[in-house]
């Protein structure tokens, strides 16, 4: 009972930093079986490798992130992936400019995420209902518009975002260390984010403190659409191919990495630190996979196991 | 009440302690057959924990527990609910969905040769149970639709039908009007006739003493004194609990009002509102009082823009504005503390810091981009914190981790900070110890010193009375009567309430 005390600088607490760790040990632990299983995991090459491949799951997750903490979902990221992947390959393809498509083609993925939140607000369905809504439209929506066929071939200004190397950082693992910091920024620095736990923690109370708690939902799916249709580009960029059934079940990686890294799944705790080392154990579980020569018949039930089995440390700790 | 008796409890030495905090320290309770025991206490004082081991919801670090002479150990509710113990706690744990008679028997209800229900037995049953505790319900109803009150008297009814002979009930009228309070008191006459014995727990010194036999008074963990009702009054029992006296439980009244900052006329918003009209000035803390239901709650919800209005006006500063959201309010200068803090206040996973500056984060950030200045949302917090004199052990602590007294204090600093003109408080004291209730009393006083206008809502007519300066008094979603400070008394103001004086010479009726 003693009085208050400002600690300055310190936004840790003893159970933030638990759940941190427990999920850090899962992936310490993991990296260090694997390094003993197969002398070609600790190389800087097969590292930069598993960064490459969790851009575009992380850039999801990290959208996935924002909706989880103010205890929504987002399901039709996949489909929302797919639909803007064609269209801007299109787009490219018909002549646009590079920054003209993609400022459209993330547009869209904006819009259609707009939709998801204004149909939620609006008419108070639940977003799991809506955006299960749009994993269906928009999937079919990019099946139509490409006849079910890959779009492919596109200019080389476009690759680069999937292929480039400036100062020999890949362009894709340099998008999403930007996203991160910046959506880091947003979330712990700024009011908005400080609103976005506020809603997460307690609907009611945000809107009776002067929150514009819907205009704030509608805001998250947006840049949850716009973040899929970045991560849609990269994975076209770097296949020089938009395929209208790219991203099938990638809500599911995104969501395993959200709740792996222990934000709370009925929203108001949690962050992106754990996001990015949940998309990490991910990543390097794929790794993994493919480096002890599993076979894809048991893939799964591999990555299942271990996701299972880090979830329970971590929940050990907390 | 003699002492030959045996006692039906002895509770001997219990101590229990949680990480940082010795919550029981070697407590001695003592509750004779057939009484009705009082257990009082400030937040925090151990009251709850008693009645956890009691029931087997915790385990003691020592002590021992007897029952009729007997030592028992109870390692779980289901062993504590075998030796006849119950509780009914505040929130009620009734299935809104079922009837009166499956709530009442769910999990033993009589069953035909097929293992089927045998309905017509079941609600025999529980008519016959109603009867006998001389409860008015019929068995078939549906639980959601009965007042709070009711859903109470189902509980109760079902621990008893359980053969509860000990029965321990927690904060047992916080939800209920002063009317259904009575009716649960004749209940507990009743219950003690037919020789059950009641551990009595409020923080409401008035029904303490009007219901109880004996009272036992716990602070900071220990026992302090037991003593029969008559040996007491309630200024020494506060003393008891507190440690200290309080010489004047309600702050003195203010100076006269300012000019007029908000001005309702006609308020319509069907179903609770029907033409509510008030005026509230500057300098005076204006009591709302009524009935659960009568619209007390819905007024002020739709004067701080929480909840559209159908029709009517609302001027602020002489100005008729139009509110869409609380946020329009606010920028109007209004605040408002709801009446549960927990579903619709506070934000529990976040820190004191978060909670006390959440309402002034647009002036503590920066305008293009938002980023928060830290360095003066954390003086803005503590300094704050130290004015309410909050006690936390810092500004990083998790509000769930905080006492009742301490939450509601974050929820006043959170508008204190934005230095409101219109303060609105919805039950700014219920389930509050005494002290800090009367901390609040002077925070308010204070703040109508200088000059905010404050609309006090509460349902315990002691505060209303002793903390207005001007009563309202508010029934069917229209104000009924006005009382200046000196005028009003506890009976006129529930006459008005209760609708008695259109309706002599017939009492009210019971539903809600």
């Amino acid at each position: 009972m003693s009085q208050a005390t400002a600690v300055p600088g310190t936004s840790w607490n003893f159970r933030d930093y638990l759940q941190r760790f427990g999920i850090l040990i899962s992936f310490v632990l993991l990296c260090i079986a694997l390094s003993l299983l197969s002398d070609r995991f600790l190389t800087v090459s097969n590292g930069v490798n598993v960064l490459r491949q969790i851009t575009v799951n992380g850039i999801i997750a990290v959208g996935m992130t924002y909706v989880i903490l103010i205890g929504d979902i987002d399901l039709s990221v996949g489909s929302v992936l797919a639909l803007t992947s064609v269209v801007t390959a299109d787009l490219l393809q018909k002549g646009v400019p590079v920054p003209a498509a993609l400022g459209l083609g993330i547009g869209l993925g904006m819009a259609l995420g707009a939709v998801n939140g204004w149909i939620t607000v609006r008419f108070q369905v639940p977003s799991f209902i809506t955006t299960l809504g749009m994993l269906t439209a928009a999937r079919g929506m990019a099946l139509t518009y490409t006849q079910g066929r890959p779009i492919t071939g596109l200019p080389d200004g476009f690759r680069f975002l999937g292929r480039g190397e400036p100062l020999g950082i890949p362009m894709p693992i340099l998008l999403a260390a930007l996203v991160f910091a910046a959506a880091w920024v947003m979330l712990r620095r700024t009011r908005h984010g400080e609103y976005l736990y506020a809603m997460g923690n307690n609907p009611v109370a945000a809107r009776l403190v002067g929150i514009h708690t819907g205009r704030y939902r509608v805001l998250v799916f947006t840049l949850s659409g716009g973040l899929s249709a970045l991560a849609g580009l990269i994975l076209t960029a770097r296949l020089d191919s938009a395929q209208p059934t790219a991203g099938v079940a990638f809500e599911l990686d995104a969501i395993a990495a959200v709740v792996l890294g222990g934000t709370r799944f009925t929203g108001g705790v949690g962050g992106l630190g754990g996001t990015l080392l949940g998309a990490l154990i991910i990543g390097v579980l794929d790794n993994g996979i493919n480096l002890l020569n599993i076979s894809p018949l048991y893939e799964q039930i591999v990555k299942g196991a271990v996701i299972a089995l880090a979830l329970l440390i971590h929940r050990r700790a907390e | 009440m003699t002492d030959t008796r045996t006692p039906l409890l002895r509770m001997v030495e219990i101590t229990k302690t949680f990480p940082g905090v010795r919550a029981l320290d070697r407590v001695t309770f003592q509750v004779d057959p057939g009484e009705v025991h009082g257990l009082v206490g400030e937040n925090g004082a151990g009251k709850s924990t008693l009645m956890k081991i009691l029931t087997g919801a915790l385990q003691p670090d020592s002590g021992t527990i007897e029952l009729r002479g007997r030592p028992v150990r109870i390692p779980d509710p289901g062993t504590g609910q075998r030796l006849g113990i119950a509780i009914i706690h505040q929130e009620l744990t009734v299935l809104p969905e079922l009837s009166v008679a499956e709530n009442i028997f769910l999990g033993r209800e009589p069953t035909g040769p097929l293992g089927l229900v045998d309905w017509s037995r079941l609600y025999r049953q529980t008519q016959a149970l109603l009867e006998r505790l001389d409860i008015d319900l019929d068995p078939r109803i549906r639980v959601g639709e009965l007042t709070i009150a009711q859903q109470q008297m189902v509980e109760i009814a079902k621990a008893l039908s359980l053969n509860a002979d000990l029965l321990a009930m927690d904060e047992p009228t916080s939800a209920l009007t002063e009317r259904e309070t009575e009716i649960l008191f004749r209940l507990i006459q009743g219950l003690r006739d037919q020789g059950v014995t009641v551990i009595y727990i409020s923080h409401r010194l008035e029904e303490i003493f009007q219901i109880c036999d004996r009272i036992t008074v716990l602070r900071d963990g220990r026992h302090i004194a037991t003593r029969p009702v008559q040996e007491l009054t309630p200024q020494e029992v506060v003393r008891l609990m507190v440690g200290r006296a309080i010489t004047e439980m309600y702050p003195p009244p203010g100076q006269a009002p300012g000019p007029v900052r908000l001005e309702v006329r006609n308020l319509h918003r069907p179903p609770r509102l029907h033409g509510a009209s008030l005026t509230l000035r500057s300098g005076e803390i204006l009591g709302l009082a009524g009935l659960v239901g009568s619209g007390r709650t819905d007024l002020a919800r739709a004067i701080f823009g929480v909840d559209p209005v159908e029709r009517g006006e609302i001027r602020v500063h002489g100005r008729p504005v139009t509110l869409r959201s609380p946020a329009d309010a606010m920028a109007l200068g209004m605040g408002f503390v709801p009446e549960d803090r927990k579903s619709q206040g506070l934000f529990l996973q976040m820190t004191v810091r978060q909670n006390t500056v959440i309402a002034r984060l647009k002036e503590l950030s920066g305008r293009l981009l938002g980023l928060i200045d830290f360095r003066r949302a954390r003086t803005e917090a503590l300094r704050l914190v130290e004015e309410l004199d909050i006690r936390t052990p810092s500004l990083e602590q998790t509000v769930r981790n905080l006492s009742g007294g301490n939450q509601q204090k974050i929820i006043i600093a959170r508008w204190m900070a934005r230095a409101p003109s219109i303060l609105i408080l919805d039950e700014p004291t219920r389930g509050i110890d005494v002290g800090a209730k009367a901390e609040i009393h002077a925070l308010m006083r204070g703040l109508a010193d200088q000059g905010v206008a404050i609309l006090m809502i509460s349902s315990e007519l002691p505060e209303v009375l002793g903390v207005s300066d001007r009563v309202l008094v508010m029934r069917e979603g229209r104000i009924v009567a006005e009382f200046h400070r000196e005028e009003a008394t506890q009976d006129q103001v529930m006459l008005y309430a209760t609708g008695s004086l259109e309706r002599l010479p017939g009492p009210p009726e019971a539903q809600a």
